[in-house]
Parts: structure tokens; C-alpha cells; sequence
């Protein structure tokens, strides 16, 4: 008989393992599904991850992949120093809407001056709008002890209508012709996100991205801050005693993450999207929870694995242009993704042993 | 604005269908914490059972069929979760966020070919002269047979949590799981049972959105409806009369927001929508001082170590 016995430690070898075991399952996985839904499942596959990064056109598709992975890595940073801690915050599609929000009103408000510092303005503008509407669950956490779960959800669908109503009402453009959404913020050069290197798709949100991950990447490993958050997931009761403060911990988290996702929708408002509009937001809120895990809620491997799914939006795109996959079959795709990895996962927490037979 | 408009014997009326779905799910939800399991994948079991029962039902012709269908998507979808965080012992939180992702990629799958499609109505039940009261009969007693049963499913669970002996051992089992493991109780088996019929009860729910509410087949329907039952077993500290209350309360606000909107209120349409999410945060905010009710085991992972 095979028998399932606690680790003392997580498998290191595992922990990386899983990960890439997960992506192997769904493939195959996925690639049946294709099949079922007509379509030829080795073409999907290597279409899917072949063609974005080597393909013919990848040319195109290249910068595709740093519009795409920019909100997802900045986003699941954020999300995973709270995952760590033991603070889910799920509510980062919201926080993403509020920050683009905030950012983009500022620069209408503005709109037409020319000011250098405009877009940096605008930046700060959309952090803190992120990080005010992810304080809101903190807060009521810390203060009443209520779910920060449900809480940032349901300020999802607060924000959603915040920003149905802004396309629709304040944020209008006047010259539009009566059309919903505002001015584009593309045709107003102070406020454009522009990209760095043009044709590159490299825009301030990747270099932003880029620079969360450094930065994570230092204050885990080498900042006392760093090591509080992985004490207060492991053991919260030791923490405490190390003088953690809790109610500061899920403040810290709320904001950071919040005020993360807020910079990643100024990004994208300022930037590919260009203008506020009722479908402005495409659930890269969600998307950056499995990014987080996937990336083992280590800075690196949310690089890695923001880029991966990054991969799977755009060969999505590909082949449902090219061979009529529909595009809800990625999103069961990305869902299948999480599924396999949390189930991989139990291979880095316990390890299979034969039983020895006990003398009774 | 003309208030007058609204009509309060077809506000009671709707509001009784609106807050069905709510009461399914969260009745559902209910069991599985009561269990000691936390499953976050209650939207997810909803829309797949708005979607399968909305397909069964078209196919079909027979709405019974719909439900029923839905409500074995719902327990299958469920038993995804059962299966990683039971036997494969992961996290309930993260396995529940991922069946709602998979759920909603799923049914938006699923539902694609029956968008804009009108589905065969769901019969009235005849309650004879009940239904000929007036306004009474109205309001009350002139819905389908799944509005009743999601109110004596009610009845049902208040018996078998607190009159039974199966009932018994599943919440002595969700406040410690590891006391009614030593006891010989198969914990993982019961668990595996209630969050079955967690997902039988939000894929009814969802079925109910999708032929009843709407009625109507869109991607993304269910709009957080299953994160509200979520919220609504805190806000009822897991008791289930206290269900109901919650659900008739939060279905209220729906259908009030709903006829005010109709009714041409002043106050724009986008923040009367939002109206009822932003109730359930203060009522969370309410009722979370009090934790008495929460299952002691609720969201932890249980492994027999010996």
C-alpha cells in the first residue's frame, strides 16, 4: 500500500516541478478539448504557443506579448506578497478600473494643456486610486473583521458600474458625436503612454512591470519586511510574537496590491486601450490570480508566468482568427491551468511512501 | 419620477423570484461550511448550471429536465473541487477561485450557440383557490414549484442539521474534523457528500437565473450572485432560517433598485445597479463582529495522519 505522509518542508524540486508538470496536463488536456470542438489539437497547441513568440508573424505578435504580460506581472506582484501573507485580495480587476479611472480623469480634467510631468501625474493618480479602493476591504477587515474576499469582489462589480457610468456620463467625450467613452488619451501626447521603443510594444507599464519584479524580488529576500510576510503566512501565531502587528500587514497588502493594479489600469487606459470605455476591462484582474500561483507567488516565476499566459491571450487570438477555436476556450484553458497546478502541488507538500507493515 | 408606478403586490411577487436563486446557492454554500469546507466556487457551479439547463431545456422542450441537468452540472463541477482539495489536499481557497474561472470559461463555451434564444417558460404551479386571493394569491402563491422548494429545502436542511444524526455527525465533523475522524466518522467521504450537494444547489440556482429570472442565455449572467450567497452565509451565521431572511432582504434590494430604475428615479442607473453589492458589504460589515456561528474547522485541511 502507498501511503501519504506530510513533508517536513515543501520539495524544492517539486515546488518548480509542478508548474511546469501543470502546463504539460493542460496541453494535453486542452489539445482533447480542441478535438472535441472540431478543431485539429496539435495545430491548436503549437499555434497557440509556437506562433506568437516564432511564427511568420511574430514580428507583430512580439510586442502583443509585452502589452499583454505587463498588467498580468504587475498585477499578480502585487497579488502575491498578500497570498503570501494569507491576505486574498481578488478584488484586483476592480482596483485595476479605478486606478485607470482615476489616472485618465486626471489628465481629462486637464485635457487640452500640454504638461511634461502629465503622464508621472497621471502614474501616481492611478496608484492611489488602486490602492484607496483596495484599502476599502483592508480596512473593514482590520476594523469589523469582515471577509476581504468577498469584499474586493464585490467591489468589482462596484467599479464596473463606476466605469459604465463614467464612459457613459462625466467622462464622455463632448466631441463624440453622442458615441460612449471619453476623449483618446492616445491623440493627447502629455497623457500618452507612448511606447519607449516604437514598434517594440515596450511601454512604461513593461518597464514599470519590470521594475515590481526587482524590487519584490530584493525586500523578500533581503528586507525585514519581506521576511514578516512569508512568517505571517507560515506560522501567523509566531509572527505575532515576533511583533508582527497583523491589522498593519493586511494594510500593507490591500494598498500595495491595490495601488499596483491601479498603475497596471493607468497603463493600459493611457496606453493600448487609449480611452475609457464600457468594456475597457478584460478580466486581466482575474487573470493575474492564476499568474500569481503559477509563479509560485515568487517574483521570478510571476515574470515567467505572466509571459506564458501572456502567451496563451495572444495565440487565443491567433487561433480563433485562423481556426475558429472560440475565445472562452482559453479562458476554460487558463482556468484549467490553476486546476492542474494546485493538483500537481500536492506533490511539494506530501510524498508518496510504502507503508511498512506495523507489528500489532 | 412617478413612484406610484411601482406596483407593491408585483414587487413582493418578483422579489420572490429573485431572491430563488439566491436561496438555492447559498442553502447549498450552507451544507459545505456547516461541513468544515469553504468553497469559493459557487459562481462557478451557478453558470454552469445556468448553461446547462438552459441548453437541456431548449434541446428538450421540458424545463424539468433543465433543472434537474443543472443540478448534476453543478454537483460534477463541485466534485472537481472535492476531488483537489479533498484528495489532493490543496488550498480551498485558491481551488475554489479556480472553479469559478473554469466555470465561467466553461459555460461561456458551452452557451455560445444560445445566446439570444428564448427558452420554453416554466409552468406555474397550480395551487387552486390559494392563488385565487386577492393580492395575496398574487404575490405568494402564483410562482413555479422551484420557488417552494428552495423554501421547504429550508425546512429540510434546519431538520437534518439540527434533528438528525446524519446531520449530527456532518457539523461535528465541520468543528473538528480531526475528533470525529478518532470517533470512525469518514470525514472526507461526508465531505466529498455535502459539497456535492452544494454544487447540485447552486446548479439549480444558476438553472433558475438562466429559465426563470431572465429568461435568457448571456455570457457572465449570474454577476456575482454567487459571490452574494457566499456573503450571505456570513451574513445568516451559518443558520439556515437566517437564509432566508438574508435572501428575501438582498433580493429586495435587487428588485427595488430594479423598479426604481424602471420608475425613472433621479438617482443614475449605474449606481442603483451597484446598489446591491454595496448592501451586501455593509451587511458583512455588520455581521461579521459576531463569529459564533462559523464552523471551528471551516477552510482548514484535513488529513488523516495515522
Amino acid at each position: 500500500m502507498l501511503k501519504i505522509e506530510k513533508r517536513a518542508s515543501p520539495s524544492k524540486t517539486w515546488n518548480w516541478a509542478a508548474p511546469i508538470m501543470a502546463v504539460a496536463l493542460t496541453m494535453i488536456v486542452g489539445g482533447a478539448l480542441f478535438g472535441l470542438l472540431g478543431v485539429n489539437p496539435f495545430q491548436a497547441i503549437a499555434k497557440i504557443f509556437y506562433e506568437p513568440l516564432f511564427g511568420e508573424y511574430a514580428f507583430y505578435y512580439r510586442p502583443q506579448l509585452m502589452i499583454k504580460a505587463a498588467p498580468l506581472v504587475l498585477i499578480a506582484i502585487g497579488l502575491s506578497m498578500g497570498f503570501r501573507a494569507g491576505i486574498w485580495n481578488i478584488g484586483a480587476e476592480g482596483q485595476y478600473i479605478m486606478g485607470a479611472l482615476s489616472g485618465a480623469g486626471l489628465a481629462l480634467a486637464l485635457y487640452p494643456m500640454e504638461l511634461p510631468i502629465l503622464l508621472p501625474l497621471m502614474v501616481i493618480a492611478g496608484a492611489l486610486g488602486g490602492m484607496l479602493w483596495g484599502l476599502i476591504p483592508g480596512y473593514l477587515k482590520v476594523k469589523f473583521g469582515t471577509n476581504e474576499i468577498l469584499v474586493s469582489l464585490m467591489l468589482v462589480y462596484v467599479a464596473e458600474q463606476i466605469l459604465a457610468s463614467m464612459a457613459l456620463g462625466l467622462m464622455k467625450n463632448p466631441e463624440g458625436m453622442g458615441f460612449p467613452g471619453s476623449r483618446n488619451l492616445q491623440q493627447y501626447p502629455s497623457a500618452h503612454n507612448a511606447e519607449i521603443f516604437a514598434g517594440s510594444g515596450m511601454h512604461w507599464g513593461v518597464a514599470a512591470a519590470l521594475i515590481a519584479v526587482i524590487f519584490a524580488y530584493v525586500m523578500l529576500t533581503r528586507h525585514m519586511f519581506g521576511f514578516q510576510l512569508r512568517l505571517s503566512g507560515i506560522a501567523p501565531r509566531a509572527a505575532k510574537f515576533a511583533g508582527v502587528d497583523p491589522g498593519r500587514m493586511i494594510l500593507i497588502c490591500m494598498g500595495l496590491s491595490g495601488a499596483l493594479a491601479g498603475m497596471a489600469g493607468l497603463f493600459e487606459i493611457a496606453g493600448p486601450a487609449g480611452q475609457v470605455s464600457i468594456d475597457f476591462n478584460v478580466g486581466y484582474g482575474f487573470t493575474a490570480i492564476i499568474v500569481a500561483f503559477l509563479g509560485r507567488l515568487n517574483p521570478i516565476g510571476i515574470l515567467l508566468a505572466g509571459l506564458l499566459l501572456a502567451i496563451t491571450y495572444v495565440g487565443g487570438e491567433i487561433t480563433q482568427s485562423q481556426m475558429g477555436l472560440p475565445l472562452a476556450a482559453i479562458q476554460l484553458f487558463q482556468g484549467m491551468l490553476l486546476f492542474f497546478l494546485l493538483a500537481m502541488d500536492m506533490l511539494t507538500n506530501y510524498r508518496f511512501r510504502r507503508s511498512t507493515k506495523e507489528a500489532v | 419620477m412617478d413612484l406610484s408606478s411601482i406596483n407593491p403586490v408585483l414587487l413582493v411577487a418578483s422579489l420572490m423570484i429573485t431572491a430563488t436563486p439566491l436561496l438555492l446557492a447559498a442553502l447549498g454554500e450552507l451544507v459545505v461550511e456547516r461541513a468544515g469546507v469553504l468553497n469559493l466556487g459557487v459562481e462557478g457551479m451557478m453558470i454552469t448550471g445556468a448553461v446547462c439547463g438552459f441548453i437541456i431545456t431548449v434541446e428538450t422542450g421540458s424545463p424539468w429536465m433543465g433543472f434537474l441537468l443543472a443540478a448534476v452540472a453543478g454537483a460534477v463541477l463541485s466534485m472537481l473541487f472535492a476531488l483537489l482539495t479533498q484528495v489532493f489536499l490543496a488550498n480551498q481557497v485558491a481551488s475554489g477561485l479556480a472553479l469559478t474561472l473554469f466555470g465561467l470559461g466553461l459555460s461561456a463555451l458551452l452557451g455560445r450557440e444560445y445566446v439570444g434564444i428564448k427558452p420554453p417558460s416554466t409552468p406555474k404551479l397550480d395551487l387552486g383557490p390559494l392563488a385565487d386571493l386577492p393580492i395575496i394569491g398574487r404575490a405568494f402563491f402564483s410562482h413555479d414549484i422551484i420557488v417552494y422548494f428552495a423554501l421547504a429545502m429550508t425546512v429540510a436542511i434546519w431538520f437534518f442539521l439540527q434533528r438528525t444524526r446524519a446531520g449530527l455527525t456532518l457539523r461535528a465533523v465541520g468543528e473538528n474534523h480531526d475528533a470525529a475522524h478518532a470517533l470512525g466518522y469518514k470525514v472526507v467521504l461526508i465531505r466529498f457528500a455535502a459539497i456535492a450537494f452544494g454544487g447540485a444547489m447552486a446548479g439549480l440556482g444558476g438553472a433558475y437565473i438562466s429559465l426563470v429570472r431572465v429568461p435568457q442565455w448571456t455570457e457572465g449572467m449570474t454577476a456575482g450572485i454567487g459571490w452574494i450567497a457566499l456573503a450571505l452565509v456570513v451574513f445568516a451565521s451559518w443558520k439556515p432560517g437566517r437564509v432566508v431572511l438574508g435572501a428575501y432582504l438582498f433580493g429586495g434590494v435587487g428588485v427595488l433598485q430594479l423598479n426604481l430604475q424602471a420608475a425613472g428615479v433621479s438617482i443614475p442607473v449605474e449606481y442603483l445597479a451597484s446598489a446591491p453589492y454595496v448592501v451586501t458589504i455593509i451587511a458583512l460589515v455588520i455581521m461579521s463582529k459576531d463569529r459564533s456561528g462559523a464552523p471551528a474547522s471551516l477552510g482548514r485541511p484535513f488529513h488523516a495522519s495515522s
